[in-house]
């Protein structure tokens, strides 16, 4: 790079390619550097994820049983609270530590399955197009581009009345737009992976174009992909509680936080901790997978090093 | 003018010779990292006379950017620093002055060109607007006539049609026409000093020659002195009236450029010489010097160059040889040579 | 230049067919269009008039065309519950979403480019670490949750304290703009700063850096002349981003802060089933989205006299 000042950290990134056979040694690699991953947004991501996995096991009550009686308790430390419900009680007397539980479990999950199924379509779709070029690349990548031009949650509300909301209502329609956002990012790889020396060899002894796209450029977008998914989820449960929030996500008596948030909107003079809770469980959520995110990136890719 | 520092100790005037430009003494530069302290000037001293043109020759890494940048002061921070020495500049330090001060000296007494002509110039204002700041600040001129002197500097570097060029932006110039640009850039304030690093190195063969002449007749017409760093031996045969070679972060010797063709001193002055191509010489094979300058960071003890010399000795292992004079202002530090 | 600007172009009428499509489909995906597109209370005479009109018995394709025509020609069709042309409602709501889009902007403006500036000069330094909170809160927060926890301390609490208070909802003069600004420009800070952060400090390493203060420059013109024009670049190509942004958030500002623009009318259409006013919401904001970016692609040849006179 003339033009540019070296620094010390230019200077021995290397970018060895990587294939299939690798992919086994960067599994390990992985897993032993997540040693040095960032202590507290990690720890953070592993409670959500166990509240998620062992719910039942974890939260105190049923999430969705209601206790009239008991409605609009205060937190313990608050007078009136109880050690019954640590965060409180909505206005339907159910406790609003175990909805949070429970809640993590329907982000993380609702998250999970829109990145599996809009990444695959938008990394194949993403290698394809940029593999091939031509007209079917220009085919791919101009409806890509249709697409990230929409406004997700507008549409989304268009969507939401002809088909009504509820959980996989919302997987549906999230899926093609997390789809684009994947597409965009591996044709752009793609393309300058193409070009390089082993793609070139592979073309050489005869390697179909599926196995090249396979064999040689998928396991090099890996990283990259790995580091958008983290951030897409994130991204996603932004996107997610922001539906439920408007009451067309997913739908009560669920404990979708964002559904949480926006029951306890009217009482917000009176009962502030039904909404301030679950807001900072989703705050907690994408922080902490932003700044792992983030930290992924510089260990996967240490010349891009960003904010 | 500030020419003057405002040290409350008497400065001894350094500039005794009253033909000395510029006097470096002793300069240290070191990068600062977490893992080491990498020392790219450790301990340089030459002499720059009015009218003179000096080259400063070595290999990548050997600290001759880094010398020109710390007498500039233009040393990137953060990480670098200039950690000792003096850079004595008609009758002042340039190396204990405030910023303020040295900057009314940078681009008015002294002009740099650099490497890249594609990433020194910015891309977003227009040649004429990058090449009037100088003249705008340290000249004072304003309105028609620093359009004036524009197209002066412009014509002096032998831009065509400058009237037309002046409102063209950098990526509508060649890389060689964007190198006089430059030139121009640091010339229109007529500077004392112009220090050259490797402005022909990313130039096509044929517009180096062109470059390299221009500022040659410039500097004959003006009596401006030149630096020019470089690693091509040619140029310094063309140019320079004096040699320095720099090997690890030091000058191993210094000499008037007929003298250090005919009668280089240090090894390794020597083998660069040899490493030469000479048209009409019949050789077997190119002659390499073996093994590559050290790494910044694990530089030998004594003299840095044993490990390549072919005529180590135990004292190079051991000490740093001390400066030897050859007569003149010309100097060498080996122990092969010690008196 | 032309030929980047002509496929620019290109793709914003693909952008707009797609959305047109999208909506016109769903539309007819309900089962039965009239009952989304016909108001129920019409005199049965008017009812076919409209059908026709609308051409529900005629081909998709003579439909889309149809469609496409009304939508050129700025009819939206009629308000279902409101019995008014929804181009009309529309336009009445434009300018409250537009003025707090713009008071969005200029917040996130106002504190993303200078700690950008600032975290890019200073890397490494206290500032830097600050800047870099500052922007992972932005991007991290639910927006909703912010306004409602901002209605909370400002609207409520201050006011419970006898303190000096913000006005919880409704759009009037400045003060009711300065919760629902800030709940919505808080997220775009971040981005605005990542990216003057990170194309300062592309500058910052550069030659010209070098050469400016080689020439003697003094370090504030050095930066502020030199290094920002280079560094906005990039940002500019980010103010098509931010407008979406805002218009998506809007949706839920707009519920939170009972804020009359265009985000409420189509959420209250929504739980209405009042599918004309929500169409034309969407396609208008859509519409509107892909036109801004188009002028952004056209601001940013310009700015870069690169693009202006290189061939493609």
């Amino acid at each position: 790079m003339t033009g540019k000042k070296l620094h010390a950290r230019d200077i021995g990134a290397s970018a060895a390619p990587a294939d299939t056979a690798s992919i086994g040694r960067q599994l390990h690699t992985a897993l032993s550097a997540l040693k040095r991953a960032p202590l507290v947004p990690t720890s953070i991501l592993g409670i959500l994820i166990s509240f998620a996995v062992f719910a039942p096991l974890i939260a105190p009550h049923n999430p969705i049983k209601i206790d009239i009686m008991a409605n609009l308790t205060p937190p313990v430390w608050h007078e009136g609270g109880s050690s019954q419900y640590l965060l409180g009680t909505d206005k339907l007397g159910r406790d609003v530590l175990s909805r949070m539980i429970y809640g993590s479990r329907l982000s993380l999950s609702l998250s999970l399955i829109v990145i599996f199924l809009g990444g695959t379509t938008g990394v194949l779709l993403g290698m394809i197009s940029g593999y091939l070029g031509g007209f079917v690349d220009a085919l791919i990548q101009r409806s890509v581009e249709a697409m990230l031009a929409l406004p997700t949650i507008l549409v989304a509300l268009v969507f939401v009345f002809t088909f009504g909301f509820g959980f996989w209502n919302v997987v549906f329609i999230l899926s093609p737009f997390i789809a684009a956002r994947f597409a965009r990012m591996v044709r752009g790889e793609t393309l300058s992976i193409k070009e390089r020396d082993y793609v070139a060899s592979a073309k050489v002894i005869g390697t179909s174009k599926a196995g090249i796209i396979l064999r040689h450029i998928l396991p090099n977008v890996a990283n990259t992909v790995i580091v958008l998914a983290t951030l897409e989820v994130g991204h996603l449960i932004l996107v997610e509680s922001s539906l439920s929030f408007l009451g067309v996500g997913i739908p009560p008596p669920n404990p979708a936080w964002g559904l949480m948030v926006s029951e306890g909107r009217e009482y917000i003079a009176t009962a502030y901790w039904i909404s301030l809770f679950p807001g900072i469980a989703i705050l907690a959520a994408v922080l902490s997978l932003n700044l792992f995110g983030d930290w992924l990136r510089d260990v996967l890719d240490p010349r891009r090093k960003q904010l | 003018m500030s020419g003057q520092t405002d040290a409350a100790l008497p400065t001894p005037d350094k500039t005794a010779d009253a033909d000395i430009l510029l006097r470096v003494e002793g300069l240290k530069t070191y990068f600062y990292t977490r893992k080491a302290v990498l020392k790219a000037v450790d301990g340089v001293s030459f002499t720059v006379r009015k009218g003179e043109t000096v080259g400063l020759v070595g290999e990548s890494g050997s600290g001759k950017s880094m010398t020109c940048l710390s007498i500039m002061g233009l040393v990137p921070t953060p990480g670098a620093r200039v950690v000792e020495g003096e850079a004595w500049f008609g009758g002042a330090d340039l190396l204990a002055m405030n910023k303020q001060d040295l900057r009314g000296y940078r681009g008015r007494r002294m002009a740099m060109i650099m490497q890249d002509p594609q990433t020194s110039l910015n891309p977003v204002y227009t040649v004429g607007n990058q090449v009037s700041e100088p003249i705008r600040l340290h000249l004072k001129e304003r309105g028609e006539r620093v359009m004036a002197r524009v197209m002066d500097a412009l014509r002096a570097v032998r831009i065509p049609q400058p009237e037309v060029r002046v409102a063209q932006y950098p990526h509508q110039f060649s890389g060689g026409m964007r190198q006089r640009v430059v030139a121009a850039m640091g010339l229109s304030t007529h500077p004392e000093l112009l220090i050259a690093d490797e402005p022909t190195t990313s130039l096509d063969v044929t517009i180096q020659a062109q470059f390299v002449s221009l500022i040659k007749d410039l500097q004959r017409e003006s009596g401006t002195s030149v630096i020019w760093v470089t690693h091509d031996l040619g140029i310094v045969a063309q140019c320079c009236d004096r040699v320095n070679v720099m090997y690890a972060g030091r000058i191993v010797e210094s000499a008037e450029v007929r003298k250090i063709f005919k009668a280089p001193q240090h090894p390794y002055t020597k083998a660069l010489l040899n490493s030469v191509p000479v048209k009409g010489v019949k050789r077997e094979r190119l002659y390499q010097i073996d093994g590559q300058p050290p790494a910044l960071e694990s530089r030998p003890s004594g003299c840095p160059f044993w490990p390549r010399c072919p005529h180590a000795m135990d004292t190079c292992k051991e000490e740093y040889p001390p400066k030897t004079s050859t007569g003149g202002d010309d100097f060498v530090h080996c122990w092969l040579v010690e008196n | 230049m032309a030929s980047y600007l002509l496929n620019r172009f290109a793709q914003s009428l693909i952008n707009i067919f797609f959305i047109t499509i999208l909506v016109f489909l769903l539309a007819r995906a309900t089962g039965d269009p009239a009952a989304a597109l016909v108001p129920d209370d019409l005199p049965e005479a008017a009812v076919i008039e409209l059908r026709a009109r609308l051409g529900l018995d005629k081909p998709l394709i003579h439909q889309y065309w149809l469609f496409v025509q009304d939508i050129a020609s700025g009819d939206l069709g009629m308000s279902i519950k409101g019995h008014r042309p929804v181009i009309d409602m529309i336009i009445e709501r434009i300018p409250a979403t537009f003025s707090l889009a713009l008071a969005a902007l200029v917040i996130a403006m106002a504190m993303g480019i200078p700690l950008g500036v600032l975290s890019a000069v200073y890397r490494d330094t206290f500032i830097d670490r600050v800047a870099k909170v500052v922007a992972f809160l932005g991007q991290s927060t639910p927006p909703f949750w912010l306004a409602i926890m901002l209605i909370l301390f400002f609207g409520v609490f201050l006011f419970e304290q006898g303190l000096p208070s913000l006005p919880v909802s409704g759009r009037g003069g400045p003060a009711t703009y300065i919760m629902p600004a800030f709940a919505m420009g808080w997220a775009v800070t971040a981005g605005v700063l990542r990216i003057t952060r990170s194309s300062m400090l592309d500058v910052l390493d550069s030659d010209y850096m070098t050469m400016a203060r080689a020439k003697g420059l003094s370090e504030t013109t050095v930066i502020w002349k030199h290094a920002l024009r280079n560094a906005l670049i990039p940002v500019v190509t980010y103010f098509g981003l931010i407008i979406a942004a805002f218009m998506n958030g809007s949706v839920v500002i707009e519920q939170v802060f009972a804020w009359p623009g265009l985000g409420r009318l189509a959420l209250v259409a929504v739980t209405g089933r009042d599918f004309p006013v929500v169409q034309g919401v969407v396609i208008t904001v859509g519409v509107f989205l892909i036109v801004i970016n188009l002028a952004v692609d056209i601001l940013y040849a310009f700015i870069d006299p690169r693009i202006r006179y290189t061939k493609q």
